[in-house]
């Protein structure tokens, strides 16, 4: 969905986001409640510069607007892949805008996050996927590697992995499969702007997703082999 | 003890590092705690998923170690993998050793679990975080074949402390993954004088993307861990906002150069090609008001 439509659905009562670029930026009012706004668009590929952009965004947040909800709006293609930008540490700038997203949790801010159009890999990582609530529209496209690039990589035949995908949702592309996996704690259809305020109103800051994995059938082992970590001798 | 860390496997870096006879491992192969996605694609499995976990000893503090193996899938990370790894930070925010002390040689995500990595690699960034806030230092140390890429580029970090040698190679995608994607003439991922100029120990040193560098020995690594142990630097918003100055000062200042060599052209070095020449003590002493940061 365009953001423009996402946005203006999101805060019916409205909304000053603007576009810079692939960067999204602003604010939108939820109930009573001011909701900043931090997100891409294009698919953009986050380059040390809109990682950087981002990431002041969120500093700004935290100390001009103490407690003010983070939302992020997430279109992402990944990480710019890109010999310059990796030779500037394009790892420690996405590291610097998971900092900064951690901060603002630890300073109180309800950090949600919607993929309204593509999470991939590394794009995804620095910003949605540190959100406390991460959701996404369900027709949104999420993912590590399409299948034809993963059967390439992997030398197993695309065929075998569509036929293994029906059964698993370890490594198909899909928001259902992040769902399912605790990935993603909610899709949001229908009324938006219902959908944030509900989120606003349960946002904690635990990391919730490995028990959410479990409960959903999607990633049966992760929560018990950290329980297993935490008793052992 | 001149060891070769690059050369060595996970078991032998923490058999060589940690004090003798203190490691405990937590779920060891005997535990059978393997990935069962591999089994699915009928691909073998390794006891330990990859990465061996528990707790030990350096110079008598107790420190909670997670150490990658390179040689089972390049250290990728899949759910168990993953949650081992967060398991041991976890702890850590509960028990409150004097650090954590991760050994990281991975490409990142495992393809042939990709959702279940990718949640995983995200869980251990925001556990090392956790861990940070809790008091307790997580230390990165990254010499290995493989180098530290993909998402877990990123965890590392997020970690107080990087220590690389000069074989260590630390960055996000991979040379080949831009090769394929964007073709030989963006970077030529077989040409490793190029590679090691954009992601090698060397260069991560002088931008101030890692902060010890060190001979590729195991003595030399230890060392550095134990003077690392103590930095657990307050994790504060005046700290990140500090290192929001140098990040963007950094793009200013080398965003237009071309190869790594004008960044260090830029930083003082008039003969950049003599860097690859010299050795640690050499380099160290040299880079003194000649490094970023």
């Amino acid at each position: 969905m365009e953001w423009r439509k996402v946005a203006d659905q999101l805060f019916p009562a409205g909304h000053q986001v603007r576009q810079d670029g692939d960067l999204l930026l602003g604010e939108g009012h939820c109930g009573e409640r001011i909701v900043a706004v931090i997100g891409t668009t294009n698919h953009a590929e986050v380059g040390v510069e809109l990682a950087l952009a981002m990431a002041a965004a969120v500093i700004e947040v935290i100390r001009m607007h103490p407690e003010r909800p983070i939302l992020f709006l997430v279109d992402t293609s990944g990480q710019r892949l890109r010999h310059r930008d990796e030779m500037l540490g394009l790892n420690g700038y996405m590291a610097h805008l998971a900092k900064c997203v951690e901060m603002a949790r630890r300073w109180d801010h309800p950090i949600i996050s919607l993929v309204y159009e593509q999470a991939l890999s590394g794009g995804f990582l620095a910003n949605g996927m540190m959100a406390d609530v991460c959701a996404s529209l369900p027709e949104a496209e999420i993912r590590v590697m399409g299948l034809p690039a993963m059967a390439r990589v992997t030398r197993i035949s695309e065929e075998r992995l569509t036929q293994l995908s029906v059964s698993s949702p370890v490594f198909a592309p899909g928001a259902k499969n992040y769902l399912a996996m605790g990935g993603l704690d909610e899709l949001w259809e229908g009324d938006l702007s219902a959908c944030l305020t509900k989120a606003l109103e349960h946002v904690d800051a635990t990391d919730h997703r490995r028990k959410r994995g479990l409960e959903r059938g999607g990633r049966l082992l992760a929560d018990s082999v950290v329980k297993r970590v935490l008793s052992s001798a | 003890m001149t060891r070769s860390y690059y050369e060595s496997n996970a078991r032998a870096r923490i058999d060589a590092l940690l004090d003798a006879d203190s490691f405990h491992e937590w779920l060891p192969a005997d535990a059978r705690v393997t990935s069962p996605h591999l089994a699915t694609l009928e691909l073998p499995a390794a006891f330990d998923d990859g990465v061996v976990i528990g707790r030990g000893s350096i110079a008598g503090k107790q420190i909670f170690i997670a150490a990658q193996e390179g040689g089972f899938m390049g250290g990728a990370v899949g759910e168990v993998h993953g949650a081992k790894i967060v398991g041991v930070l976890e702890r850590a925010v509960r028990d409150h050793p004097a650090a954590v002390l991760l050994l990281l040689e991975t490409g990142g995500v495992r393809l042939q679990e990709a959702n279940a990595g990718l949640i995983a690699v995200s869980e251990v960034m925001r556990a090392i975080l956790s861990a940070r806030a809790a008091g307790v230092p997580v230390i990165v140390a990254i010499g290995g074949q493989y180098g530290c890429f993909g998402g877990m580029g990123i965890a590392a970090r997020c970690a107080s402390t990087i220590i690389m040698s000069e074989e260590g190679r630390l960055g996000l995608s991979g040379p080949e993954v831009i090769e394929t994607a964007r073709g030989v003439e963006e970077y030529d991922a077989r040409d490793r004088a190029l590679v090691w100029r954009t992601v090698g120990g060397k260069h991560r040193y002088l931008l101030g993307e890692c902060d010890v560098i060190v001979p590729d020995s195991m003595a030399a690594f230890q060392q550095a861990i134990i003077a690392s142990i103590n930095n657990g630097d307050a994790w504060t918003l005046a700290a990140l906002e500090q290192e929001h100055e140098i990040l963007s000062e950094r793009v200013q200042r080398f965003g237009k150069c071309k190869d790594g060599r004008d960044i260090w052209r830029e930083l003082g070095w008039a003969e950049p090609d003599a860097i690859a020449m010299l050795d640690n003590d050499e380099f160290v002493k040299a880079a003194q008001g000649r490094r970023a940061k």
